[in-house]
C-alpha cells in the first residue's frame, strides 16, 4: 500500500486565520508533520495558499477536514510524493 | 484546545470588543446610579429601601439592554461578515471555525455587555445594602454610593486611559470632570 509522505495543495483561505496559526493547526491536525504555507495570492478577502505537508503517512483526507475547519477548501492537488510498503520508521527518511 | 481557542480569538478579537463594550456599558451603569443617587440626595428624605429598589431596577433594566443590544447587533454583524466571507471563498462555512466564532462570539459580547453595568451598579449601591444590614459607614449610606461612583467613574477613565497609552491620572481626571458636571446638572435641576 503507497504511503503518502509529502502532500503539496492549492488552498483558497480567508486572511484569518493567519498563515501562522492555519500551518500550526494543520500540523496538530496530522500529528507529526511539517507544515510550510506559501502566500501565492492575496486578495481583499482571500488568499490563495500553496500548503506544503511533509509526514511519515499522510492522511489526505484528514487535511482537507482540518483546511475546511479553518475556513479554507483544498482546490487541488499539485505534487504528491508517496512511498510503497508500510510507513518508515519513526525519525528515518 | 488552546489551538482553537486561539482561532477563535484571532478570528473575532472578542477580548478587544467585549473590552470596549465593558468600559461603554460599565460607563453608562456607574453613570446612571450617580445620577439615580444624586436625585435621592437632593429630593432628601427618600427611605434607604426605596432608593434600593429604584437603583436595583435601573441596574436590571440597563442589564437586559445591554445583553439584548449586544447579542443583536453582533450577531447581525457576525452573520453579515460569514455570508460576505461565504461569497469570497465560493463554499458554505457551516463547519468552520468562522461559523462557531459566528455562533458564539455574540454571547460572550452580549455577556459582558449585560453584565458591566450590573456588576458596577450593584457595586455603586453596596453602602445602601450595608447601612441596611446595620453596618456604620463612615458617610452616610447615599453620600457613600456617590463616592463609590465617582471613584468608578474615575477609575474606568484610568482604565481607558493605560489602554490608549494616555497619562493615566488625566484619563481618570477628564471622566471624573464627566461625573461632576452631571451630578452638577442633576442637583441644581432637582435641588
Amino acid at each position: 500500500m503507497a504511503i503518502a509522505t509529502r502532500l503539496l495543495l492549492d488552498v483558497l483561505k480567508p486572511h484569518h486565520p493567519d498563515a501562522l496559526t492555519f500551518a500550526s493547526a494543520v500540523a496538530d491536525g496530522c500529528g507529526d508533520c511539517q507544515v510550510t504555507i506559501t502566500v501565492v495570492e492575496r486578495d481583499e478577502k482571500t488568499e490563495t495558499t500553496l500548503l506544503a505537508v511533509k509526514g511519515q503517512a499522510l492522511d489526505l483526507d484528514a487535511i482537507s477536514a482540518t483546511v475546511r475547519e479553518l475556513g479554507g477548501s483544498v482546490h487541488s492537488v499539485d505534487e504528491v510524493e508517496v512511498h510503497a510498503g508500510t510507513p518508515p520508521a519513526a525519525g528515518g527518511e | 484546545m488552546g489551538s482553537r481557542l486561539r482561532i477563535l480569538l484571532e478570528l473575532g478579537q472578542p477580548h478587544l470588543i467585549a473590552r470596549r463594550y465593558f468600559v461603554t456599558n460599565g460607563f453608562d451603569g456607574a453613570l446612571t446610579m450617580l445620577g439615580l443617587t444624586m436625585g435621592f440626595y437632593s429630593t432628601g428624605a427618600v427611605p434607604v429601601p426605596v432608593i434600593i429598589s429604584a437603583c436595583l431596577g435601573a441596574a436590571i433594566a440597563l442589564t437586559a439592554s445591554g445583553l439584548s443590544s449586544a447579542y443583536i447587533s453582533e450577531a447581525a454583524e457576525r452573520r453579515k461578515e460569514l455570508m460576505e466571507l461565504e461569497q469570497a471563498l465560493i463554499h458554505k462555512l457551516d463547519e468552520s471555525a468562522h461559523a462557531h466564532a459566528a455562533r458564539l462570539l455574540p454571547w460572550l459580547i452580549a455577556a459582558v455587555n449585560g453584565l458591566s453595568p450590573l456588576l458596577i451598579a450593584l457595586l455603586i449601591i453596596s453602602p445602601l445594602w450595608l447601612s441596611q444590614a446595620g453596618l456604620r459607614l463612615p458617610l452616610g449610606p447615599l453620600e457613600s454610593s456617590i463616592v463609590l461612583a465617582f471613584a468608578c467613574l474615575f477609575l474606568l477613565g484610568v482604565f481607558l486611559g493605560r489602554i490608549s497609552g494616555q497619562f493615566w491620572l488625566w484619563a481618570g481626571v477628564r471622566t471624573l470632570l464627566v461625573a461632576l458636571v452631571t451630578a452638577g446638572i442633576i442637583y441644581w435641576i432637582s435641588g
